[in-house]
């Protein structure tokens, strides 16, 4: 009988890429959800009054504040106890995307908030109408505002979705463990994960940064 | 026509119009001068609604601005108005900020919008300045891309608030030339001003503001060369030395 443990070899590399494609599908799926909720909340902060500010406030307060590890196993636990468990994809999506939610809306909350009242009334007085002036004047304006930082929350989001490997997910960080218990080969493995976050997040922050720059200039 | 009656207008507890009369007729130039805080700027704000008032009445060619069934939104096209910051759009280009009201408030197609955007803009001189972005552009050239942008609306009347103070000095002559060039084309106009002299030169009528209501209102000649209110000339012989 050979031995229990075999080296990494090409036939790994189907299920490394689903890992790989995992970890792609459920950032993806955060960000574009994250941004659509934020997007929503970020406006009704910036136009509601003190009172319901406050009380949203709090709410988002939570999420930003409390480790998203422990959110996806208190969210998992407690659909689990409900008798009807999610798949690790849906509940980690909802973990995730509500996680991004409360991190983008303060980001939309400033762009909306970058475009001041005189603008607002200049836009107003060519007969724009409220939801015309949001449209073609504040949201184009604030968003361009608030592009890094968005850039900034959903390269961050790419990298906290290896922690929904613990309610199962099999994304990058899950394969690579079981590929590291089967293997022996930690070391050469999460060199290869990290390169691999590092080969999206890079190009992306540099996108940001020429833009960014170019914007100042 | 513009007509104002008895126009009461408060924030909070504060009075700031203590009852306007003041009726402006097709064609002419109104120029409205007086000190700051005296409720100027607020009184144009009220025209086109953008503020509410208490008491009284507004009203713009037979509609009455405050009423609840007033569709305001379709008031202000025809009331341009330019401020004193111009509050260029900045992600759009000089051609794309003067047409971006005519295609998406009056619907037009994006070729016969450009027209009238190119047309206006002609007009007050930046005819060659269409693909630029504003924040490129000088403040002179910047408050003539807001007159422009609000005639490409075909308002009926224009209110001006004060739109030179923000200028540096030697910038304040093309905007004056455009307004100049406005009266002349027949527009309609109430001009909020610290420009004596020009208000002097360009206006049918000169109403002195103070504390909330008309003090003194009549010709230039009566208003700027012969004022009969001590407080008239007081806030004169300020500006004007
Ligand atoms: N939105 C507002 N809220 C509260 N007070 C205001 C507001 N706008 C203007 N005021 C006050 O109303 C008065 C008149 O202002 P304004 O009409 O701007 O004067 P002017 O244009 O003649 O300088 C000032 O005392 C000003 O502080
Ligand atoms: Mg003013």
């Amino acid at each position: 009988m050979g031995s229990f443990f075999t080296p990494l070899s090409w036939h790994d590399a189907p299920f490394i890429l689903t890992g790989i494609l995992n970890t792609i599908y459920i950032s993806t799926v955060a960000i574009i959800i994250g941004t659509i909720l934020g997007l929503m909340v970020g406006f009704l902060r910036a136009e509601s009054n003190r009172f319901t500010n406050v009380l949203m406030g709090g709410g988002l307060d939570v999420l930003r504040s409390v480790p998203l590890i422990i959110q996806l196993i208190l969210f998992s636990t407690y659909i689990g106890a409900t008798g009807h468990p999610l798949d690790p994809f849906v509940a980690g999506s909802i973990v995730l995307s509500l996680y991004t939610m409360a991190f983008m809306s303060e980001v939309f909350r400033g762009g909306f908030e970058s475009v001041q009242q005189p603008m607002q009334v200049a836009a107003r007085s060519l007969g724009l109408t409220y939801w015309q002036t949001v449209r073609y004047i504040r949201l184009p304006i604030g968003m361009r505002a608030v592009f890094p930082s968005w850039l900034g929350v959903a390269l961050s989001v790419i990298k906290d979705s290896a922690l929904v490997s613990v309610i199962g997910y099999m994304e990058l960080l899950r394969t690579s463990e079981q590929l590291i218990s089967r293997t022996q080969q930690p070391l050469q493995i999460l060199i290869g994960v990290g390169f691999f976050y590092f080969l999206i997040s890079y190009p992306l922050s540099l996108y940001g940064k020429r833009v960014e720059g170019k914007m100042v200039s | 026509m513009i007509e104002i009656c008895d126009v009461h207008k408060s924030f909070g507890d504060l009075e700031v119009l203590k009852g306007i009369d003041l009726e402006v007729k097709k064609g002419e130039v109104v120029s409205v001068i007086g000190g700051s805080g005296s409720g100027k700027s607020t009184l144009l704000y009220c025209i086109n609604g953008i503020e509410d008032i208490q008491q009284g009445k507004i009203v713009v060619d037979e509609v009455d601005v405050h009423a609840k069934a007033t569709n305001q939104d379709r008031l202000r096209q025809k009331l341009g108005m330019v401020f004193q910051q111009w509050n260029s759009f900045p992600h759009l280009t000089v051609l794309e900020n003067a047409a971006l009201a005519p295609r998406i408030v009056l619907k037009k197609s994006k070729k016969e919008a450009t027209e009238v955007a190119r047309q206006e803009l002609t007009h007050v001189g930046l005819g060659d300045k269409f693909d630029e972005y504003p924040s490129r552009m000088s403040g002179g050239q910047q408050q003539r891309l807001a007159i422009a942008r609000a005639l490409a609306m075909k308002p009926d009347y224009m209110l001006f608030d004060e739109v030179t103070s923000a200028l540096d000095p030697e910038l304040v002559g093309e905007v004056l030339d455009t307004l100049r060039m406005l009266r002349d084309d027949g527009m309609t106009m109430i001009c909020v001003t610290h420009e004596i002299g020009f208000a002097r030169e360009v206006s049918d009528k000169v109403a002195f503001f103070h504390q909330g209501i008309i003090e003194e209102i009549g010709s230039p000649e009566q208003v700027i060369s012969n004022p009969c209110q001590e407080t008239t000339r007081k806030f004169l012989s300020k500006v004007l030395h």
